[in-house]
């Protein structure tokens, strides 16, 4: 295709504007993790690193942390099978109320946060009477689920059915249709919907306020908590710091894993 | 064989009967019995709902605890969640899984009613004879004779102000009149009960309206104090119920007058003065805080312990004096590093708060004795309140 | 056990109900069950001075937010906010999603797209405090850089949050843009060129239309995340308040009255989701 020379200068420019807006926070948020004055006045007025040591044995980070892994690994496990169920049911059979049901799946995620954190909320207290690691989970898979079931319909749209029929006339049975033939064609769409949701489930804030209890304090609680603090924010910075860098690998992994299958 | 089988339904239908009559609840929970103790060393976890700087456990401030070494000493473990609101707490309370809360008069009897609270047996409760008398037994924490919770202390909402950006200021107008000179950066407390404190400046400055009490307001006087708070709506640049995140404000010089907490002047002033606090001419709202016990707590050796442990004189000193507010035990004031705490806070005085209103829940029959009127509940306030921060 | 086999073999809508069964038993006795449950006190009333709920029938929560003009204001406030987002969301990520798509060398691609979700994993209060402390009015960035060209930050309020919205949810337009643009057949746009067309043309007789549902998609997520936002508001909004937090502020002592206001935000996404079912957009989330 021929792309003209303004066009090409007009693309290049939004590229250099949109990285810079999308990563300028982000540097300041680095930034600010050795920033020595604790009112983060721009421009910074010195700088060390006894932010980062005052974090690494910080014991209320270190329990968030894990308290957030756990929730988002069984979210996301959760998910995974509810998701990839739903979607097999959604994008291979045709019957009556499938369109619905589709809208159905897409609810949790269309419906703003704090709907869903109230609704949560007034059924855990009034007949659960308590919140608990258990309740955050359930708030969390509920929308983790909906991030899978888009990912791995999506798949089974790209895939047609072509494949599985071929399998089962020449004899296999669907189980082993779907252990030899499907389940490996889907397994990056699973692995990225589920990367996906681990990623929402980690940094969920809105709906883990209304279905976490005293004392049960997941990472965006902990910051939460701690943003405004003159002695913690810097240590929140050096958090979300941390997470950035600890992140990029993965991501760019998992991202050249869904393009290879795709091409 | 087949009476048998009868008899066995008869016995499981009157049991289930009697499981559900005792599950259901009821309000009338509030007149339960206190625990008659004594008090055991049993372990436990207690969840500690608490205003900022009263239960400070080392995150703030490594130096500031009186947390830990009550764990030490009790074996009891305690985790502190902190509130900005009255109205914060008492959805807290309601929603459970809290032990222990310090109240101001404007939740407890919420509480109370609601069925939230137990009734507290101060023989358990061994400082609880050194609390001030003018303290003790007052409508905000005794009902029907029924005590509900321990005095912490009081204080009144003062108006600070920074230092360098604002003149020492002797009336609220700073915060009230359109030509303050800290217009664009005011603050006001993020809850319908500011109401109150727009009452207050209109019992100097309209005193044809007859307001006795801020918290007793027929329609007129409401309609008066709605009217000036939107007068103030263009002179603020945010509203607060974070204290961390009003003292990031005032830091980055957004903020530079409005009505807080002396511990937020204190935090603010622990490295250099910044700002300066003070209770202006036309008096203040305030409140007087109760340390209560929640009627379904699980661990209530521990809760009595905290109770006790709070108002030792010196824990009640530590704490008052972090915060900045009058302590409740009379013997704290010698143990107060700074010797003149008591004398500073008027904790000993009575004139000082005489025109300080603590906050209580407005209700319909009006607070300041009148019969020929009917004045706003606190609900109408709420919906007032939201209306206006929505207008 | 083989003539249960048997039956689902035969009959694919049972297959299709048993897949089903357990995903449905979540999202519909979980979800849809606790949705029902709030806004069913809606109709309720509450204690006035305990605040407890009273299972009586009323209908003064639906009054109240109907007859005060207040909350008229806050939902068109709301509606405001989250099209501008929108729209500027999709004025930067059309362009970036393309430039990845089809200008970018394909080995470069996953390390660009790579660089746009690292930012989700960065926290989102983190981010929107970020942004608070860029605003402040006097030690702010954006203070210190328009103030040597006479300007000064605009401090909290309505274009603040519009911003730091934008800011957060500029990935999740991306993202189904993105995937959309790869799709474009080359051949369509090969012809175009063929035909005589600039650029210009190309884009908007070709490419958009063809992208449109994928716009649509990403639209999904940026409204209905800004319609019930109140976080970014408390944070960047100084006084201005949107329907998000109405809700918050509401739902502690007067839950039928914040599930009343609750019902506002879900009709309009229902509304709008019921009307871009034709355009084929969630196929494209």
């Amino acid at each position: 295709m021929k792309i003209s020379l303004t066009a090409r200068i007009l693309l290049w420019g939004v590229m250099g504007f949109g990285f810079t807006f999308i990563y300028l926070p982000l540097v300041l948020v680095v930034i600010n993790s050795f920033n020595k004055n604790t009112s983060f006045a721009w421009p910074p007025t010195g700088f060390t690193t006894s932010w980062w040591g005052k974090a690494a044995v910080n014991e209320g980070v270190r329990d968030a942390i894990t308290r957030s892994a756990v929730v988002a690994l069984s979210a996301t496990f959760i998910a995974l099978i509810l998701g990839s169920l739903a979607a097999a049911a959604i994008a291979r059979y045709k019957f009556f109320g499938r369109e619905v049901i589709s809208l159905l799946f897409v609810l949790p995620i269309a419906l703003p946060g704090i709907v869903t954190g109230i609704a949560l909320n007034n059924v855990f207290t009034n007949f659960l009477g308590q919140l608990t690691i258990f309740t955050i989970i359930v708030g969390h898979a509920t929308f983790c689920i909906v991030v899978v079931f888009n990912n791995v319909a999506a798949r089974y749209r790209r895939l047609g059915a072509s494949l599985e029929e071929a399998s089962m006339d020449l004899g296999a049975n669907r189980f082993t249709t779907y252990r030899l033939i499907t389940f490996p064609l889907l397994r990056s769409a699973l692995l990225a919907g589920g990367l996906l949701a681990f990623a929402l489930s980690f940094d969920e804030i809105i709906v883990t306020t209304f279905t976490a209890g005293a004392g049960q304090n997941t990472l965006p609680i902990w910051i939460f908590q701690n943003l405004f603090r003159p002695n913690q924010a810097p240590i929140v910075n050096v958090v979300a710091a941390a997470l950035i860098i600890v992140s990029i690998v993965p991501i760019y992994l998992s991202q050249r894993l869904t393009q290879e299958k795709v091409n | 064989m087949r009476n048998n089988k009868v008899r066995s339904y008869a016995v499981i239908l009157a049991a289930s009967t009697l499981l559900l009559a005792g599950c259901s609840s009821s309000s009338d929970d509030a007149a339960g019995g206190a625990y008659a103790g004594p008090v055991q060393d049993t372990p436990g976890t207690i969840n500690v709902l608490a205003w900022p700087g009263y239960a400070e456990d080392g995150t703030t401030d490594p130096n500031v605890d009186w947390v830990t070494p009550f764990e030490k000493e009790t074996g009891c473990t305690v985790n502190v969640k902190t509130y900005g609101t009255s109205d914060e707490a008492v959805q807290l309370m309601q929603a459970g899984g809290y032990d222990v809360v310090s109240a101001s008069g404007d939740a407890s009897l919420r509480l109370i009613y609601g069925g939230d609270l137990q009734p507290v047996n101060l023989d358990l409760i061994p400082n609880y004879a050194d609390v001030f008398d003018n303290l003790k037994d007052r409508p905000w924490n005794t009902v029907d004779g029924k005590n509900y919770g321990v005095p912490h202390g009081r204080g009144a909402n003062v108006l600070q102000y920074t230092l360098g950006k604002v003149k020492e200021p002797s009336s609220w107008s700073i915060v009230w009149e359109p030509n303050s000179p800290a217009k664009g950066k005011i603050t006001a407390y993020d809850s319908a009960i500011y109401i109150a404190d727009a009452a207050v400046y209109l019992m100097s400055t309209k005193p044809e309206l007859g307001i006795k009490d801020p918290y007793a307001l027929d329609q007129t006087q409401f309609d008066a104090a709605m009217a000036l708070l939107k007068q103030q709506k263009p002179l603020i640049a945010e509203y607060w119920s974070d204290y961390t995140k009003y003292v990031g404000a005032v830091q980055s010089g957004s903020i530079t007058a409005g009505t807080s907490w002396q511990v937020i002047a204190n935090v603010l002033n622990g490295t250099k003065a910044t700002v300066g606090a003070t209770k202006p001419k036309e008096g203040a709202t305030g409140w007087s805080d109760t340390w209560m016990i929640s009627s379904k707590t699980e661990a209530i050796d521990c809760a009595y312990k905290w109770l006790n442990h709070i108002i030792t004189p010196s824990v009640n000193a530590q704490a008052a004096e972090y915060f900045g507010e009058a302590p409740s035990n009379s013997k704290a004031c010698a143990l107060t590093a700074n010797k003149d705490h008591c004398k500073l806070y008027h904790a000993e005085e009575t004139d000082y708060w005489s025109d300080v209103y603590y906050w209580k829940t407005p209700t319909e029959a009006c607070l300041d004795g009148r019969t020929d009127v009917k004045c706003l509940p606190y609900a109408e306030w709420v919906k007032a309140w939201s209306s206006f921060r929505n207008s | 056990m083989s003539s249960v086999k048997e039956i689902l073999n035969r009959k694919p809508t049972l297959r299709a109900a048993s897949l089903l069964s357990l995903p449905l038993l979540w999202l519909g006795v979980i979800y849809i069950g606790s949705l029902f449950a709030l806004f069913i006190t809606s109709i309720w009333k509450i204690d006035t001075f305990t605040s407890k709920i009273i299972r009586e029938f009323t209908l003064e929560n639906f009054i109240d937010v109907f007859t005060d003009r207040a909350y008229f204001n806050v939902t068109i406030r709301t509606l405001f906010v989250a099209i501008c987002v929108t729209i500027i969301c999709a004025v930067i990520a059309i362009p970036m999603a393309f430039f990845i798509a089809r200008i970018a060398r394909e080995k470069s691609r996953a390390v660009l797209i790579a660089l746009l979700i690292t930012p989700l994993w960065a926290s989102y209060l983190v981010k929107i405090y970020a942004w608070r402390t860029m605003f402040y009015p006097e030690s702010g960035f954006i203070n210190w850089l328009i103030s040597p060209i006479g300007g000064s930050s605009p401090g909290f309020g309505i274009f603040a949050v519009i911003i730091g919205l934008t800011y957060l949810w500029l990935p999740y337009m991306i993202l189904p843009i993105y995937a959309g643009m790869e799709k474009l057949p080359s051949s369509l746009l090969d012809a175009s060129s063929d035909l005589g067309a600039k650029s210009g043309r190309t884009f908007f007789s070709v490419i958009l239309p063809i992208t449109w549902p994928a716009i649509i998609a990403g639209s999904i997520f940026t409204f209905s995340l800004s319609m019930g936002d109140y976080i970014t508001v408390q944070i960047l909004g100084g006084t201005f308040q949107m329907l998000g937090n109405v809700v918050y502020q509401n739902f502690s002592l007067n839950l039928p009255f914040a599930a009343a206001v609750a019902l506002i935000p879900v009709i309009i996404m229902m509304i709008y989701l019921s009307s871009i079912r034709k355009s084929g957009a969630l196929d494209n989330l």
